[in-house]
């Protein structure tokens, strides 16, 4: 009889304890209350400060607080006016003046005007600036094409290159260019990234370390108001713990969403929103020396890999297969023409048969994750079984992510064969002007890894860059892209879609291409 | 006692200047870098360069140490790249954390463990002994980050009774009963492997005693038996116990990093190892060696707590 009475007795211990918990717990759990949208992040921001952080969970913050002189329009990552109503270039492309909106007002209650646009540019590339002390600021390289800033009037701004640039007005929209308040940078020094006042619909309200940053509806806000009184952003870095804090009812919305935990979401009271960003995972493949310095045996891995495999099955449909160097999310430059390379193994075989590389050995470099990076262990492991599969005998190697970098930036040669890579860029330039020229080998100081090499993409990369009209840059890179596609330098393999959650309380909520997270439209009833 | 005390806290100097290099030298030591890591995919040489630059990183590598120690101790702990705030005051408000969790944890685990001890132990072989044993073994064998999870799942999500993370609601809390509805869970699963390795040792340490003869002569002139075990029994037996209490200390307060993931506890641990991830090299820096002194701080208290009660350990 004894088995029972335990039994019968940790039963007891167990309602006990439900109990006891219960009265401590019940009246702590009313839901986020109304008006209020709660935001679970994936870290704690470095900082507020728009030209000193470099992470796209900062950004989220950012782009709620701040203004900059032009804005993704809505939907693409096309510029359109932002505290800038409009711009003339020159002729030569070098000359940019800006027409500033009128009656913009910082958080602090000083004024934005031209004056503030010199100072925001003058602090980031000036080493003499007085304020030049209050970063470091990362992705000031942004903006190096400035060659000088200069104050027309009030609210009109010249902006000189030293050479015609053309992704610079992407750039402008890139939260870098963010406008930040110089008094209130004056005024905090280096502490002006716990302290930020930028001229966006909400203002900062309060940073209580590792638990929130709390930011308010600005009531002075020059266009439509904010459709929340308040934003909460938490930082849960646990995937685990962020998906249970959703369940739970504890956050309103819940960004990069774990692709196993999406089944969780399907029901009511949860909506999924998705989004195609410009976003490239790929392979990059060695074409210095070993197999893969052969076209035939690269374009063999592009058929050899099972693209459809990876996004569904080990992505759970997060992402699209990759096309191209180029991903779709750039409407005007993508080329709509380049179709995947279909999962053909036969055809990879015959290739490899071709160029006589049967059975080579190849050495695979794998990240255990990093930024962008989606689930690199699996997604490394299933390409290494449909390499296998044709013939090849694939080695992996796996590093942490900073170790990975340094490995593989310095460039493949000696090491390895092939590496994963995944970028995420705000133009269509970026990507391959700095990884598939042959002046960005890495003795170079680029990110061609894989030493990959034609003259013509060169020369279209190159024109690319100083075309001021939309349409002949467009031009030139769809040709680079049909090249790229036949040359395969790259597995292309992905472009991620990002993904967000939202409890039923919450409408309104559309991602942007450009995977910054504007909040200004949402309603938290 | 004083001069003891005095000759303990000595001698802890030449272990903390041991942790400073060691951890200064591991952090310079591991691959990656701070600028690789703030840049990410932007980092070219010559970007790096710059931003090492302007984060002091380019100077010599002993230069650096010293540099690093001077300020150490005129109380300036350097600056976090990834957090951008003084690394003291991170290090402040997280050990705080840290040390509520660790403390109410090591509390629950200390009480439970030598109370369940006591227990198994007066009644060897007996009902609740081989229930407590069974239950222990079973404490010890569940890994705590597990356990974690698995209580978030059942009392956060499907009963919704208790908070699933974090330290305070972010609406209409800050006080203690709010404090103590989201410590249930953490300090719970941090306390369970360490109330079993104390319940274990505090049983055979009892049951050692038991035997003794003083023990049976209490029990013949007639002394209460809840006085026997409480006094004079538990009393021996805590001379072999508190070492344990002083090592599992030191278990909950670095058992509690992965509690801290799981929970999002705002404590130290977690701090560490985001700071790892980042290569923040002078937080990590800083806080290895806060963390370092007050282990070593807890662990002269046990030390003079046991010459207090054992005379025979002095000197």
């Amino acid at each position: 009889m004894k088995p029972f009475e335990w039994t019968r007795r940790s039963l007891f211990a167990a309602v006990a304890g439900v109990a006891l918990a219960a009265g401590l717990g019940a009246p702590a759990l009313a839901q986020t209350p109304p008006g209020v949208l709660v935001v679970g992040q994936i870290a704690e921001p470095k900082s507020l400060d728009p030209a000193a952080v470099t992470a796209v969970n900062d950004f989220r913050i950012l782009v709620n607080l701040y203004e900059g002189l032009l804005r993704y329009q809505p939907g693409t990552l096309e510029v359109g006016p932002g505290l800038a109503e409009s711009w003339d270039v020159s002729e030569d492309g070098t000359v940019y003046t800006f027409h500033l909106r009128d009656g913009v007002m910082f958080h602090d209650g000083t004024p934005f005007n031209a004056e503030a646009v010199k100072f925001n540019f003058d602090r980031m590339l000036n080493e003499d600036h007085p304020y030049h002390n209050t970063g470091p600021f990362p992705l000031a390289f942004y903006f190096s094409s400035i060659a000088s800033t200069e104050v027309v009037d009030d609210l009109t701004v010249q902006i000189t290159l030293n050479a015609p640039y053309a992704p610079f007005l992407s750039n402008l929209a890139y939260p870098t260019g963010l406008m930040v308040s110089p008094s209130a940078v004056m005024e905090h020094g280096a502490d002006f990234g716990r302290n930020p006042a930028g001229t966006g619909p909400f203002k900062f309200a309060e940073w209580r370390s590792n638990e929130a940053v709390v930011i308010e509806k600005n009531p002075d806000y020059w266009g439509d108001p904010a459709g929340t009184d308040a934003v909460v952003f938490r930082p849960i870095t646990d995937a685990n713990t962020r998906v249970a804090e959703m369940l739970a009812g504890g956050i309103d919305l819940m960004v990069e969403v774990p692709p196993t935990a999406l089944s969780e979401f399907q029901g009511e009271s949860f909506s999924v929103v998705e989004q195609a960003g410009p976003h490239l995972w790929f392979l990059i493949l060695n074409a210095k020396e070993g197999p893969f310095a052969d076209k035939l045996v690269r374009q063999a891995a592009n058929y050899a890999i099972n693209k459809d495999a990876i996004v569904n099955d080990v992505l759970e449909g997060t992402a699209e297969v990759a096309a191209g160097p180029t991903p779709p999310a750039f409407t005007w430059a993508y080329d709509e023409s380049l179709a995947p390379y279909p999962y053909d193994p036969d055809k990879a075989r015959e290739l490899i048969a071709e160029a006589g590389a049967e059975g080579a050995e190849l050495t695979f470099y794998v990240t255990e994750g990093g930024s962008g990076m989606l689930d690199p262990i699996p997604m490394g492991t299933a390409i290494q079984a449909d390499l296998n599969a044709v013939g090849f005998d694939v080695k992996i190697e796996t590093y942490e992510w900073n170790t990975f970098l340094g490995e593989v930036n310095p460039g493949l040669e000696g090491k390895a064969d092939m590496a994963e890579m995944a970028w995420m860029t705000n133009d269509p330039d970026t990507l391959p002007f700095l990884a598939l020229r042959t002046a960005a080998w890495p003795d170079q100081g680029g990110f061609n890894s894989g030493y990959y090499s034609n003259p013509e993409v060169d020369a279209l990369l190159e024109a690319a860059q100083t075309a001021t009209d939309l349409d002949e840059r467009a031009a030139l890179y769809k040709e680079m892209q049909q090249i790229v596609h036949d040359d395969a330098p790259w597995v292309f393999v992905a472009n991620w879609k990002q993904n967000a959650v939202t409890s039923d309380k919450v409408e309104n909520l559309t991602l942007e291409p450009s995977f910054l997270l504007y909040l200004e439209d949402v309603v938290k009833n | 006692m004083g001069a003891y005390i005095l000759k303990r806290l000595i001698s802890a100097v030449p272990v903390l200047l041991g942790i400073t290099i060691i951890v200064f030298l591991i952090m310079a030591m591991i691959p990656g870098d701070p600028a690789t890591a703030i840049l990410g995919s932007y980092a070219t040489p010559e970007n790096v360069e710059k931003l090492n630059r302007d984060l002091g990183l380019d100077q010599p590598l002993i230069n650096r140490y010293f540099i690093w120690l001077g300020n150490m101790l005129t109380g300036d702990f350097g600056r976090s790249y990834s957090l951008n705030r003084p690394v003291l005051d991170e290090i402040l408000d997280r050990f705080n954390a840290t040390l509520i969790l660790a403390g109410v944890s090591f509390v629950m685990c200390s009480v439970l463990g030598i109370l369940a001890g006591v227990v198994s132990a007066t009644r060897q072989y007996g009902f609740a002994d081989k229930a407590i044993t069974f239950i222990v073994l079973i404490g010890i064998s569940v890994p705590s980050f597990f356990l974690g999870m698995m209580m978030i799942l059942l009392f956060a999500v499907n009963l919704r009774l208790l908070p699933v993370s974090g330290m305070y609601a972010i609406y209409g809390g800050g006080d203690l009963p709010d404090l103590a509805r989201h410590l249930i869970m953490p300090a719970t699963a941090l306390a369970v492997v360490a109330t079993g390795v104390i319940a274990r040792l505090s049983r055979s340490a009892m049951l050692e005693v038991l035997r003794q003869d003083y023990i049976r002569t209490a029990r013949a002139k007639g002394v209460d038996e809840r006085r026997v075990i409480m006094g004079h029994a538990l009393r021996a037996a805590m001379v072999s116990i508190i070492p344990v209490l002083g090592i599992q200390a030191g278990f909950v307060l670095s058992g509690s990093v992965y509690i801290e993931i799981v929970f999002q506890w705002p404590g130290v641990g977690r701090m560490l190892v985001d700071a790892i991830l980042k290569r923040d090299i002078i937080l990590v820096q800083g806080g290895v060696v806060f963390v370092a002194g007050a282990y070593v701080f807890f662990n002269i208290v046990v030390d003079v707590a046991q010459s207090l009660l054992d005379p025979r350990i002095k000197t």
